[in-house]
């Protein structure tokens, strides 16, 4: 546990140093800037629309606009998740700061596991304080609040570190820009995914839905991301609810507990794959 | 007692390309032993397995009786890579404890000042690493791998960056370790450091072991040299039974002799030898 903990506060530091929180920091306070105008000239419009028949011009504009923000807190979660992870092993293994701590008994394994609960000890509070952030300027602004208050949060945390064990595990085999576009990459899949499943929903195409369905779940950050658009209107019906299960980014899809517990899997797996090739490596 | 590093049958390769082809080496307790070869010659490659960076393809290491790479190994072991770097941010004091941390070491305080003043590097305890010269962060490079008294100390190419005063430096540490019974694999391209403070060298070529033994050992007769007031007289093929006669016979012919001693190769020549004059 102490070389754990020694190994996660190491990391932690160099991302301080690294000014990678003073960059993180600076986006997030532009970010929730924007969103706080953005929602302010919204809901200042949205009282002067008279919408179709069965819409619900408040609620729409609120989970609407909340969802983009939960995108934007996905994205930049993500961002950060990925500085912190991306070099882990090959990158500082080829800037030789990796072997001089290798070599000490502590274990490769230790040294993933230390790296990868350090990342997850950023980005989960980080991207809980976005959200929540994002939550309370919406409500203040609109008076509108999302239906489940803290599952959407959870679950957008738990995207993001699903994309840091994915992060760590592309470290073991790449260097870190092959890994950083890697991984960007995988994110922007799954949000394609994602933007399948809405035009599936939209064409009514089975094919559609189902393609994006089993992508989502193959990268479950994006189901993650797609449950927690869910739980925020999950007791809003009509036209307005159909409407938002479309979503901005993605649809909004259903995950329940199975998807959960496949998250939580997922992350087991992803870490016994970087620790079984770490393990083999030279160094 | 196991020996501190025992190497046996040792080979890597990287796909077609060979590292070691069938090494056997070993490092006795508190005895200092040079490894040396040209460029490419399998030195770093089985300075990396000892200590469980590099998996070897057959054959086994051991350190101090526990398979390299074991925790076990690990725990008896500190390394000096060739290339190696610590984060510019951290200090001298503050990398020293983390190396403590992930060794286990409840030296605190008095071990990182011991280790500092060990290198010479007391004034600069509070120095950030990217202050320092290249010099100065090999040194605090040697007080890392020094953290947790190792039995055994794995060092590549540890002077490369020196200067001649830094060098020197080193050598009264390594003695000091020899003292304390610290066993050392010494890798390095500077072949009068090895003769000075070696017991024991080892020539690699082509990841093979092509000559190893002592310094006395390896070195060959090269004649008697006489000093005369006629001058320095060489006997190439004189050996050390033959001096009493060849300075009966200076004397008898009218000659002083003044002193008179036998020619031995230099390290160098036994290397260039060893390699057959290959640089990489």
């Amino acid at each position: 546990m102490t070389a754990i903990l020694t190994i996660a506060g190491y990391g932690l530091r160099e991302a301080l140093r690294r000014k990678v929180f003073v960059v993180v920091c600076f986006l997030s306070v532009a970010f929730l800037g924007l969103y706080w105008l953005g929602v302010r000239y919204a809901f200042h419009h949205v009282a002067n629309v008279e919408p179709p028949d069965g819409v619900d011009s408040r609620t729409f504009a609120g989970a609407f606009l909340f969802g983009m923000a939960m995108f934007g807190t996905l994205f930049l979660g993500v961002v950060l998740a990925i500085f912190l992870t991306l070099g882990t092993v090959r990158g500082d293994a080829e800037r030789a700061l990796l072997q001089p701590l290798v070599v000490r008994p502590i274990g490769r394994t230790t040294l993933l596991v230390a790296r990868f609960l350090g990342a997850a000890a950023v980005c989960v509070p980080y991207v809980l304080i976005l959200y929540f952030a994002g939550m309370l300027l919406t409500g203040l602004e609109g008076s509108w609040w999302p239906d489940r208050i803290a599952t959407p949060g959870l679950e957008l945390a738990g995207g993001v570190v699903i994309v840091a064990a994915l992060s760590l595990l592309g470290s073991v085999f790449l260097s870190s820009i092959a890994n950083g576009i890697a991984i960007f990459m995988i994110f922007g899949a799954g949000l394609v995914a994602g933007l399948l499943g809405n035009i599936g929903h939209v064409l009514n195409s089975p094919g559609l839905i189902h393609a994006a369905k089993i992508a989502a779940w193959a990268i479950p950050f994006e189901a993650l991301y797609q449950d927690a658009l869910r739980s925020i209107t999950e007791k809003t019906s009509g036209l307005t609810g159909f409407l938002l299960r479309l979503g901005p980014f993605g649809g909004a899809e259903q995950g329940g507990i199975g998807l959960r517990l496949w998250a939580v899997a997922y992350i087991v797996l992803v870490g016994a794959l970087a620790a079984a090739g770490f393990a083999r490596r030279d160094l | 007692m196991p020996a501190a590093l025992a190497v046996s049958g040792l080979v890597k390769r990287y796909g077609a390309i060979e590292a070691l082809g069938g090494v056997d080496l070993e490092v006795r307790e508190s005895e200092l032993v040079g490894l040396l070869g040209p460029n490419g010659a399998g030195k770093s490659t089985l300075v990396k397995i000892a200590c469980g960076l590099v998996r070897p393809t057959t054959g086994r290491a051991e350190v101090c009786g526990a398979r390299s790479g074991s925790r076990e190994a690990r725990a008896a072991l500190g390394y000096l890579a060739e290339l190696f770097r610590f984060p510019g941010w951290m200090t001298a004091d503050e990398l020293l404890e983390l190396h403590q941390r992930l060794a286990g070491s409840r030296g605190g305080e008095k071990e990182r000042g011991d280790l500092l003043e060990l290198v010479g590097l007391q004034e600069a305890r509070r120095r950030p690493v990217e202050a320092m010269s290249k010099g100065m962060q090999q040194r605090l490079g040697i007080a890392q791998a020094l953290v947790g008294s190792p039995r055994l100390l794995l060092l590549d190419e540890p002077t490369s960056a020196l200067d001649p005063v830094g060098r020197r430096t080193v050598r009264t540490l390594l003695e000091e370790l020899q003292r304390r019974g610290v066993s050392v694999l010494l890798n390095s391209h500077l072949l009068s450091e090895i003769e000075l403070v070696c017991d024991r060298v080892v020539i690699l070529l082509g990841g093979r072991v092509v000559s190893a033994g002592t310094p006395a050992e390896l070195a060959k007769p090269r004649g008697v040299e006489i000093e005369t007031d006629g001058g320095r007289r060489t006997y190439p093929d004189a050996g050390r039974d033959d001096i009493p006669r060849l300075i009966a016979e200076l004397v008898h012919g009218g000659q002083s002799v003044y002193g008179a001693r036998l020619l031995t190769s230099t390290l160098e020549e036994v290397y260039v030898e060893a390699v057959g004059g290959e640089t990489s």
